[in-house]
């Protein structure tokens, strides 16, 4: 009988993608195997070429552990022969004893070392890999354009910068114990041939069926492990939604359905994981049974052979030992064909990520990067070094051809700025979701942009942004065409601020600043105009405290003012609010709104609120992905579609109440008292 | 056994606890708290030990035929043929034995862990709502999932391994006993400080690697919000520093992974080591006392290799310490739920709810989630039936605890909650479903059909009496607007469809219900114009013939009700009608101007 227990050799338990991903990575279907080992073959070969040196100590590690399973087993049979039978005989000395003692230490301790060598350089060979291809991913995603996050959903991107990259590089672990087990069958051989041949004819039996059966086993197992692993994705998917669905389970009474649902999905994996036991519990015994027969026919030969005179006590000492030693090792072979289709399916994905081609204007220049001073210069030089030679393994993304051509940088002209839109296209694939946007709002101008769902509201936004560039037609910043101006004044003049309030895991100052040159005092400034110093100085640590992963220990309201602040802090002349304070009470947002009107800053407001939209100069009215109208709020009551699409916005507050524009003055007291 | 017992098995808050939990009183809970282990684990572990002596089936053949079958005039065949064809017979009978008993134990541990992970889960569903907030959820899913799992884990390596090496390390030293016990003894005095020598190798691998894991998730974390924030990194020029942070977070994770690397490296070599040393004790003080102690050469040969048979058990315990110290920890973890006392006890016999619109009467009512932090405190009140009453107040303000406490989610700590003239508390779980019926904020809805979704509302409905109910809110045009109608998949907790239409579906399955007393917890995120319609004209017809409470966010809402109570800081404050509360100010009157300042401008 014998246990699992030297899967550890096999996945250091460090990580365990199956665990995080209960659902499993999908593998593939067992018929693959000739294919994928080819493609396994060739994914070491790519692995080797980017990180040679410790690889190929990890090898000497491996068949070293070999030799020494070997030396420890002719060490066995000789200190049989030379003192262990004389002792018994005639007598031995004290010198004797010592140098078996020694032989014996000494052999274990330096099997031990060649584990330590084999562990080591095969962890600093995994962990090196693993670190380029996070490096390549991680790039990747900073330098693709946005259309690619478009068509790849986040989870999907998340787990093949983690999961991936892991299993893509697991096989590292046993690829040089496998290795290593290959020279040990080598070795044994030669050993058993040169203390008898007979020995050796006896393990030319034994070698191939422990092969063959763990590699059988593996075989066999692939797919129920996989239904495992399925099966408690489902059993973890109920208790997910089960539990977070606890107010409906609850008031509609659901919780013995609920419960005998549980149960189902329970027993299934139960029952799966019992039928995987009984090929493990086949396995196990006779992968300990057959060297155990083996052992047994040895002494029977090994009684001829000491008969005849052809071998000593010694060396059927040596063989039996020798063979006690091999079952274990013998089944990290199946280990390693199990891993590698797992690899080869894993670094596909991450090669489909590294495909994606690069947008010139977010790829490194590697001037400003080592200009950039940290306490850590060094060490990150270093790693840039390091990551641009594993670079070599990597695929090279196709670069998107720059969308400017070379123009002379202008300037834009002080004060307040127009912008203005000429014919403006823009469509991803086939899909046309701009045409023909032209308008122009004037320096100072507070503009709101109103249009139903799939108006192409946002896609306007992300142009504003220069996220995207028009497809055709021309976007103008003060006269200035948007494609002539240096992309770091561009944003100095223009600012974003978005619906989802996007807030890092930091402080909010550091949210605010978001790395530009901003002082202290404009943080504060731009903190006050969106209104967002008075809940900030009330969190423990002040503008210093850190918000929660994605802002969670903040409204959201109380978000969409920080990166309100955001947008102010850089000092723009243009500001694009994309609902930007939806979330925000409606007098605290009329509120913000009034203080930037300044005159000095350009506002495009995409608006949802009846309060906000009046509160502007003009409304730019978007339908189709074209402008349907602009002018004023009492302009555009004239078209029966606007006032439905107004109306339907604000349910409380009847269209015909509304005519006058003014600002509601009598209100902000009440949300400056709330403050 | 005492180095299994848990010293910083986890690091969580529940370390407190389990440190006073001794392995022994984690595994008598265990077994109380699983039948399944009473029925033939015994028998399972007798077989064990029969086949851990098996192990010693070819050492004991080696030193017979060695000592016994070569004779001075040369090999005795006929024993040697015996000999290897009994030891043939029993290795094979062994592994067949084997199986089996591989076969029981792993069953058993399956079952097991199928007892504890439904027991727990039915466990949760009984617990009130007080145990599932946002922050608990988390944990609850964890109890039938991961940590179950950590379970399974050392069900199938770990606690087998205990039995089979545990066993087998007993049989063989009580063998080398038998052949010398000096070697015997010597065996286990060499080999015994491999446990703590792997102890010690064992804690710094387990903070290394807990420092690896920390690393991993600070990375993910960092990608994860380079993939979200990435319009707000490009269009405020951060990509260059985002791409500094990233890259130093991938370089911390590998140092840590390193570190945690080398430990791993290091550990299983020390039984490489400490075989060495075993077995040169064993041949060293064999050759040198042995022939005195009047022992045969084969018999020191059988010792050796008896001796191998130790080493690699020992080495193996000492590996599966730490799994065993985080298996009981998880253990414990799942135990400690089913130890928590159900707050909500369903009534052995349910009065019955009158079949119209109920009143309710709450009666110096207060609640506390936590024992000293109370969010209700004595609220008195009376709703008539068929009255329609709107709950105002700031977030935290109680009025969501109460909507709660009305349909029994949880029980109030102090006082009661009267609906249609029964105390809560003696109505059952069907009849209050039926009866009072909640239509939460979120809208959640289980990733299956639309109409399937429903039917949660009345089991027994037809698909007509599913469309009628949408038909009678004047949903109909909206559902066959959908791709599938009824038939339509929801998607994961509804995702395929808005907020608001997550509402329509809610109030749908309400209809269906007919309840005599419904809450409504009106959404606060935005919901389009569209919806918004519906929803109104939905709420409006579904209103009719019932009491509603409403946990009002909107103004309009307040105003279209007979009442409005205004709650803050947990009690009510205010109480009457739109007006004569407009009129007399207060904290109403704050919220009254702060929507009309907007609304009205």
């Amino acid at each position: 009988m014998s246990t699992h227990s030297h899967t550890d050799e096999l996945v250091p338990d460090d990580e365990s993608p199956a665990e995080e991903n209960p659902a499993g990575v999908t593998l593939d279907d067992g018929d693959e195997t000739a294919l994928s080992i080819s493609l396994g073959a060739k994914l070491i070969a790519r692995f080797v070429r980017m990180h040679p040196a410790p690889f190929v100590l990890s090898i000497i590690g491996g068949v070293g552990w070999a030799a020494m399973i070997v030396a420890a087993s002719i060490v066995l049979g000789r200190i049989t022969d030379e003192v262990i039978e004389p002792a018994f005989d005639e007598g031995i000395d004290g010198g004797t004893v010592w140098w078996a003692v020694a032989a014996l230490v000494g052999v274990g301790a330096l099997r031990g070392l060649t584990v330590v060598v084999r562990r080591w350089f095969g962890s600093v060979t995994e962990a090196r890999m693993q670190r380029s291809l996070r490096s390549a991913v991680a790039d990747r995603l900073l330098e693709m354009p946005m259309g690619s996050y478009r068509n790849r959903p986040t989870g999907q991107l998340l787990a093949t910068s983690d999961v991936d990259v892991t299993t893509a590089t697991q096989m590292l672990m046993p690829l040089p114990f496998s290795l290593g087990v290959i020279a040990l069958v080598v070795f044994s051989l030669a050993s058993l041939w040169s203390a008898d041949p007979m020995f050796a004819v006896v393990a030319v039996l034994l070698f191939p069926a422990l092969a063959w059966l763990s590699r059988y086993y593996t075989t066999r197992i692939h797919e129920p492990a996989a239904l495992v692993q399925q099966k408690l994705g489902r059993v973890s998917a109920i208790a997910h939604e089960s539990f977070d669905g606890v107010m409906v389970v609850k008031t509609l009474a659901r919780e013995e359905p609920e419960r005998v649902r549980f149960d189902e999905a329970a027993r299934d994996l139960a029952d799966e994981r019992i039928g995987l036991a009984r090929l493990t519990s086949i396995f196990e015994p006779l992968i300990i049974m057959l060297p155990n027969l083996g052992m047994v026919t040895l002494l029977i030969v090994g009684a001829a052979r000491v008969e005849s005179g052809g071998a000593t006590i010694g060396d059927l000492v040596q063989a039996v030992a020798l063979f006690g030693w091999l079952a274990f090792p013998m089944r990290i072979v199946g280990f390693l064909f199990q891993a590698l289709p797992r690899a080869v399916v894993s670094i596909a994905r991450v090669d489909d990520l590294l495909a994606e081609p690069v947008d010139p204007a977010y790829a490194p220049d590697s001037a400003s990067e080592s200009d950039v001073v940290t306490e850590s210069t060094a060490r990150q030089t270093a790693a840039v070094a390091r990551r641009s030679a594993a670079r070599s393994g990597v695929p090279e993304a196709p670069e998107v051809p720059a969308p400017k051509p070379a123009v002379v940088e202008e300037l834009l002209p002080e004060g307040p700025l127009s912008l203005e839109l000429d014919g403006v296209g823009f469509s991803f694939g086939d899909a046309r979701v701009l045409h023909d946007v032209s308008f122009r709002a004037e320096p100072g101008e507070v503009l709101a942009i109103v249009g139903s769902t799939g108006s192409g509201k946002s896609t306007l936004v992300n142009l504003l942004a220069h996220l995207d560039e028009p497809t055709s037609g021309t976007i103008r910043l003060g006269g200035v065409e948007t494609t002539a101006l240096d992309a770091d004044e561009l944003r100095a003049a223009v600012s974003v601020a978005y619906q989802e309030s996007y807030l890092f895991a930091r402080s909010i100052v550091d949210n605010v600043r978001l790395g530009r040159d901003v002082s202290d005092e404009a943080v504060q400034a731009a903190l006050r105009r969106s209104l967002a110093d008075g809940f900030v100085s009330e969190l423990p640590e002040g503008p210093a405290t850190v918000v929660g992963e994605r802002g969670v220990t903040l409204s959201g309201g109380q978000r969409q003012r920080i990166a309100l602040a955001r947008a102010l802090a850089g000092g723009p002349r243009v500001v694009v609010a994309d609902d930007a304070t939806s979330a925000v009470d409606p007098v605290v947002e009329s509120q913000i709104l009034e203080t930037l009107r300044d005159g000095d800053t350009t506002m495009l407001v995409i608006a949802h609120r009846l309060s906000t939209i009046t509160l502007a100069d003009r409304i730019l009215h978007l339908e189709d992905g074209t402008v349907r109208g602009i002018g004023t709020h009492e302009e555009l009551l004239a078209d029966p579609e606007y006032v439905a699409l107004v109306t339907a916005y604000e349910d409380d507050a009847p269209v015909e109440g509304v005519g006058a524009q003014d600002a509601p003055t009598g209100a902000s007291g009440v949300a400056g008292g709330k403050r | 056994m005492s180095i299994i017992e848990p010293e910083v098995a986890d690091p969580e808050a529940e370390a407190a606890h389990l440190q006073n939990a001794t392995a022994t009183e984690v595994l008598r809970a265990g077994v109380r708290a699983s039948p399944e282990l009473r029925t033939g684990f015994l028998v399972s572990v007798t077989f064990a030990i029969v086949v851990a002596a098996g192990r010693l089936v070819v050492p004991v053949a080696i030193q017979q035929i060695l000592d016994k079958g070569f004779t001075s005039e040369g090999p005795d065949w006929s024993f040697i043929i015996t000999a290897c064809v009994v030891a043939y017979v029993a290795i094979a009978v062994l592994a067949v034995l084997d199986r089996v008993t591989l076969l029981r134990l792993l069953t058993t541990a399956e079952n097991v862990l199928y007892g504890l992970r439904t027991r727990a889960f039915a466990h949760v569903h009984d617990l009130s709502l007080a145990h599932h907030s946002e922050t608990k959820r988390g944990v609850l899913v964890a109890r039938v999932t991961s940590d179950i799992e950590v379970l399974a884990q050392f069900a199938s390596w770990g606690a087998i391994s205990w039995i089979v090496n545990l066993t087998l390390i007993v049989v063989s030293v009580i063998a080398l006993a038998v052949y010398q016990w000096q070697l015997a003894l010597i065996v286990v005095v060499v080999l015994l400080p491999i446990l703590p020598a792997m102890r010690i190798v064992q804690k710094r691998q387990l903070r290394a690697y807990d420092e690896h894991r920390s690393r991993v998730s600070d990375t993910l974390s960092s990608i994860s919000e380079t993939i979200g924030g990435v319009r707000v990194l490009r269009s405020y020029g951060a990509v260059r520093r985002a791409r500094r942070e990233l890259h130093e977070s991938i370089e911390r994770q590998y140092r840590a992974q390193l570190v945690a690397r080398f430990y791993f490296a290091i550990m299983f070599p020390l039984s490489d080591l400490f075989s060495g040393l075993a077995l040169a004790a064993v041949v060293g003080v064999g050759v040198w006392w042995g022939p005195g102690w009047g022992m045969a050469a084969g018999t020191l040969i059988a010792a050796v290799f008896i001796t191998n048979l130790i080493v690699q058990p020992v080495a193996e315990i000492g590996e599966v310490l730490d799994q065993t110290q985080t298996a009981l920890a998880g253990w414990r973890k799942v135990l400690n739920l089913l130890e928590e006392p159900v707050d909500v006890v369903e009534p052995e016999v349910s009065e019955e709810l009158p079949n119209t619109a109920l009143a309710v009467e709450l009666r110096h009512v207060g609640f506390e989630y936590e024992p000293g932090r109370p969010v209700l405190f004595d609220v008195d009140l009376q709703i008539d039936a068929g009255a329609n009453v709107a709950v105002v107040g700031e977030t935290g303000s109680g009025k969501s605890t109460m909507a709660k406490l009305l349909c029994r989610l949880a029980d109030p700590s102090t006082g009661e909650v009267i609906v249609g003239g029964v105390d809560l508390r003696r109505v059952g779980r069907t009849q209050r479903a039926a009866g009072v019926r909640l239509v939460p904020q979120d809208g959640f809805l289980f990733d299956t059909t639309l109409i399937e979704n429903v039917r949660f509302g009345r089991p027994d409905a037809s698909d007509v009496d599913v469309m009628g109910a949408f038909e009678s809110l004047g949903l109909g045009d909206w559902v066959q607007e959908l791709p599938d109608g009824l038939a339509t998949a929801v998607g994961e907790r509804g995702d395929a469809l808005s907020v608001g239409e997550r509402q329509l579906v809610a109030l749908a399955r309400a209809q269906l219900a007919d309840p005599g007393l419904l809450i409504l917890d009106e959404a606060t995120s935005s919901i389009d114009p569209e919806t918004e319609r519906k929803l109104g004209y939905a709420l409006a017809t579904l209103a009719e013939g019932r009491t509603t409470v409403s946990i009002a966010h909107r103004l309009s809402t307040a105003e279209a009700a007979d009442r409005v109570i205004v709650f803050d800081a947990g009690r009510v404050v205010q109480d009457g009608t739109h007006d004569q509360l407009v009129a007399q100010g207060g904290v109403y009157g704050a919220l009254h101007a702060s929507w009309i300042g907007n609304t009205r401008s």
